[in-house]
């Protein structure tokens, strides 16, 4: 069990880091960034609170701790996933209304100079 | 003088690398409708797409990316929306609709008062063309159609189509993105709007082959069931018959 809690400590840690890194270097957003950091920072918190992570055990009827720490590590990722397709289809979304509404307005425009140059 | 009613249509072909077929369809088309707007919306090929259709004589909408079928044919329903039109007919680029078809299309949509017409290669027509797992694929979206939309279709799958302004104010809206020519009939269904098909004639395609190979047909049938019930559990507020017949 110590074994898989320290790793699951290291990988918390690993994920703050790499997150950080990440929104230092502007290849995340803040606000997509914080999902990850608050995920993280309470997966760390569990991995190191064994009073915390009995407790999780017990309300879930769980009688193994680490199965706890690994049903709640899945939660929280399909939880973010979840999360991210919605952002994802909201961009498709507006990425097709705004091509389409490039297109109509370069439609108008050439139209516009083929008038002025028929003129 | 009465105004000619074909000032009020808009031919829309939707393009993807046809650089072979659209100059003639365009010619086709130009030729069955003399007088009316030939609209090529040119999915971003990367052929000399753009270009045989503007030799051709048609206007060319370039989108700047691939969308997609559903996201092309929209952008052209988005224009013809804005410029007015009243009618609009979708004919493929590929050359496979036969354009002598479009006046038998035109004049049902004038005439019927229906908001959608169908060419349809099952009602009368030759019904060629078909492989034997799209034939397949149409037979049982038959079945599950039937019940939804609450009159028989008989031929779902079908590009060849032509719609009047209601259906374009809803299409220019809210138009299914992939394989969108079942799940439109399903959009129209939760508006009440009607539709009927006329039958028409399929010719083999000009050039190139078509894009759905057997594992795409699988994949085909569960994206558009799925779009299809998702649409039809859709909350959206249905326009009661009254409020649209004023």
């Amino acid at each position: 069990m110590d074994r898989l809690l320290n790793v699951m400590t290291g990988l918390s840690a690993l994920l703050i880091v790499l997150v950080l890194f990440s929104v230092r270097r502007a290849r995340i957003r803040v606000e997509y960034s914080v999902t990850w950091l608050v995920a993280a920072v309470a997966l760390l918190v569990l991995s190191r609170s064994r009073r915390m992570l009995h407790s999780a055990a017990d309300l879930l009827g769980l009688a193994d701790p680490p199965l706890a720490l690994l049903f709640i590590v899945g939660c929280v990722f399909l939880i973010i996933f979840y999360r991210f397709s919605l952002i994802i289809s909201q961009l498709k979304d507006d990425n097709i209304a705004l091509a389409q509404r490039v297109a109509i307005l370069e439609y108008h425009i050439q139209a516009l100079k083929d008038h002025t140059a028929g003129s | 003088m009465p105004p000619d009613p074909r000032a009020k249509l808009m031919i829309l072909i939707p393009a993807f690398n046809e650089e072979g077929a659209v100059g003639h369809v365009v010619e086709a088309v130009k030729q069955a409708m003399p007088g009316t707007r030939v609209l090529v919306v040119d999915d971003c090929s990367n052929d000399g797409t753009v270009w045989r259709a503007r030799a051709a004589g048609a206007g060319v909408l370039p989108l700047p990316h691939h969308l997609g079928l559903g996201g092309c044919v929209q952008a052209g329903y988005k224009l013809a929306f804005e410029l007015g039109y009243e009618y609009v007919i979708r004919v493929d680029g590929d050359g496979q609709h036969d354009a002598r078809d479009i006046p038998k299309v035109f004049e049902t949509l004038c005439d019927s008062g229906c908001e959608m017409v169908i060419g349809s290669r099952y009602v009368d027509g030759n019904g060629g063309g078909t492989s034997l797992l799209r034939a397949a694929g149409i037979r049982f979206f038959r079945l599950v159609l039937r019940p939804i939309l609450g009159k028989p279709v008989r031929d779902p799958t079908s590009g060849f189509v032509g719609v009047n302004r209601s259906a374009l104010e809803v299409f220019s809206r809210s138009f299914p993105l992939e394989y969108p020519e079942i799940e439109a009939l399903v959009v129209l269904q939760r508006r009440r709007f009607r539709f009927i098909e006329v039958p028409c004639r399929m010719l083999p395609r000009r050039t190139g082959r078509s894009t759905i190979t057997p594992m795409k047909s699988i994949y085909y049938i569960v994206h558009v069931l799925l779009g299809v019930f998702v649409n039809v559990l859709k909350y959206e507020r249905r326009i009661p018959k009254e409020s649209r017949r004023s």
